[in-house]
């Protein structure tokens, strides 16, 4: 800490410190590679420009206590809790907050242990692989089990209330699962939602965000619609859409995989000489082969929302 | 008599914050860190005890700094060194290794002189702390 000096009454230069922080172009990247999102964008820019503030304020020798930044990502399968996380990780450490930058990704397998005092060592060593970094809790609330009042569960449950109080300065939780389950896990352990400073809710994709995200995904992977199969994928997302265990994104994905897929079974079936357009053209026939055209509901194995038609 | 040994023998000994800098740097270039332990300060002791498995996965030195922490509560009145590995090819050894806890009161070595045939004498050094057994040798009298 430097001493109050001059700088309460000098000027500072918040464009350059807001450019020498790169921030746009994280918030740029962002905006270009994941659709929508508008509100958990709006509360990322808002966290980058706290911390942006705070480090100028700690330059200039005015204390600002470290706010905490630990956070919970709620919302529906595949609306990009992981994805966010990854790049909070980055953004964090470009703004100076975490020292490496780098994601743990833990789940309550990695955390909680088989039998007594098999937890205490394996929350330690995940808390300090984590360190200097962000560690991502994926459906969190696996890890308090009301049902079985001797779970272990609740064992890392205390040993993470009390690394995120006391080690703030060494690493960032972020806990994520679906909005009902979260919600509950929060009101079994009010310590954790106190702790929690920024709950961001992701919303599901509406169907123009899904088809701009299908866009992104062909392109991405060299494929393209044609004008009747980009009509015929928009039915198909309408179809999915009202049915059950649809999970965003991830659906989009896989419904892509299987009609890559159906292109190239296509193409093999159909033989002989091909243009190369051809291996990148997504046929009507390829989208419209769905179960979901044929007013199948969709079938599931598991009720993971993971499907196949 | 202080014993030194290691990296920074001819220095006093680290600070937290130095040696914090320290392991950093190891981290930084990719060498896996150990901490271990003894309590026979014989300058020709190389079976120390390891703390723990070495860290290769941890990022962050205050992960380390932890672990570091927690050997010497465990082990208060004992030597604790921490080494780097520098493990790429054709090296292969350790690359940085020092000290970073010892006992509060280190009572130093005799010479012993050995009287052998035709008046040779064969000198020896022993530490007067190797008369208790192992794990009580600096415990408070």
């Amino acid at each position: 800490m430097g001493e109050p000096d001059q700088t309460l009454s000098g000027q500072i230069d918040l464009d350059a410190a807001y450019r020498e922080a790169k921030i746009d172009q994280l918030l740029d990247e962002l905006n270009r590679d994941l659709v929508g999102l508008i509100p958990v964008k709006t509360r990322i820019r808002e966290i980058a420009a706290l911390l942006l503030i705070g480090r100028l304020r700690q330059q200039a020798g005015l204390d600002t206590g470290r706010p905490s930044l630990h956070m919970s990502f709620t919302g529906n399968p595949g609306t990009g809790k992981t994805t966010v996380a990854l790049r909070m990780a980055k953004i964090l450490h470009h703004l100076g907050y975490v020292r490496k930058g780098h994601l743990v990704v833990a789940t309550r397998d990695d955390l909680v242990g088989q039998y007594v005092g098999h937890t205490a060592p394996k929350t330690k060593e995940i808390l300090k692989k984590s360190m200097g970094g962000v560690l991502f809790i994926d459906e969190a609330y696996y890890l308090y089990r009301p049902e079985n009042e001797r779970d272990y569960g609740q064992e890392a449950i205390e040993m993470l209330l009390q690394a995120m109080e006391n080690q703030r300065d060494d690493f960032v939780v972020i806990l994520a699962g679906y909005r009902d389950r979260m919600d509950t896990f929060f009101q079994a352990n009010p310590g954790f939602h106190s702790r929690v400073a920024h709950h961001l809710d992701f919303p599901d994709y509406s169907l123009d965000e899904l088809m701009e995200i299908a866009e992104l995904m062909v392109t991405q992977h060299r494929y393209s619609f044609d004008d009747h199969s980009r009509q015929a994928f928009l039915e198909y997302l309408e179809h999915r859409l009202g049915q059950p265990h649809f999970s965003n994104a991830r659906s989009v994905r896989n419904a892509l995989d299987r009609i890559k897929l159906r292109q190239a079974n296509r193409l093999v079936r159909q033989g002989g000489s091909i243009s190369l357009s051809e291996l990148t053209r997504i046929d009507d026939a390829d989208v419209r082969a769905s179960r979901v055209f044929k007013g199948g509901n969709e079938q599931t194995g598991d009720g993971e929302g993971d499907e196949d038609d | 008599m202080r014993i030194t040994q290691g990296t920074f023998s001819y220095l006093p000994d680290l600070t937290d914050d130095q040696i914090r800098a320290q392991i950093q740097y190891c981290i930084d270039h990719d060498w896996p860190i150990s901490i271990e332990y003894t309590d026979d300060p014989h300058p020709r002791n190389v079976y120390w005890d390891m703390f723990g498995l070495p860290m290769f996965d941890l990022k962050d030195p205050a992960a380390i700094m932890q672990v570091m922490a927690e050997c010497r509560v465990t082990f208060p009145n004992h030597y604790i060194r921490v080494s780097g590995f520098d493990r790429s090819h054709g090296r292969a050894t350790t690359a940085l290794q020092f000290i970073v806890n010892r006992p509060a009161y280190e009572p130093g070595f005799y010479l012993d002189r050995q009287e052998t045939s035709d008046r040779q004498i064969r000198y020896t050094i022993r530490s007067y702390a190797v008369d208790r057994p192992l794990g009580h040798r600096y415990e408070e009298a």
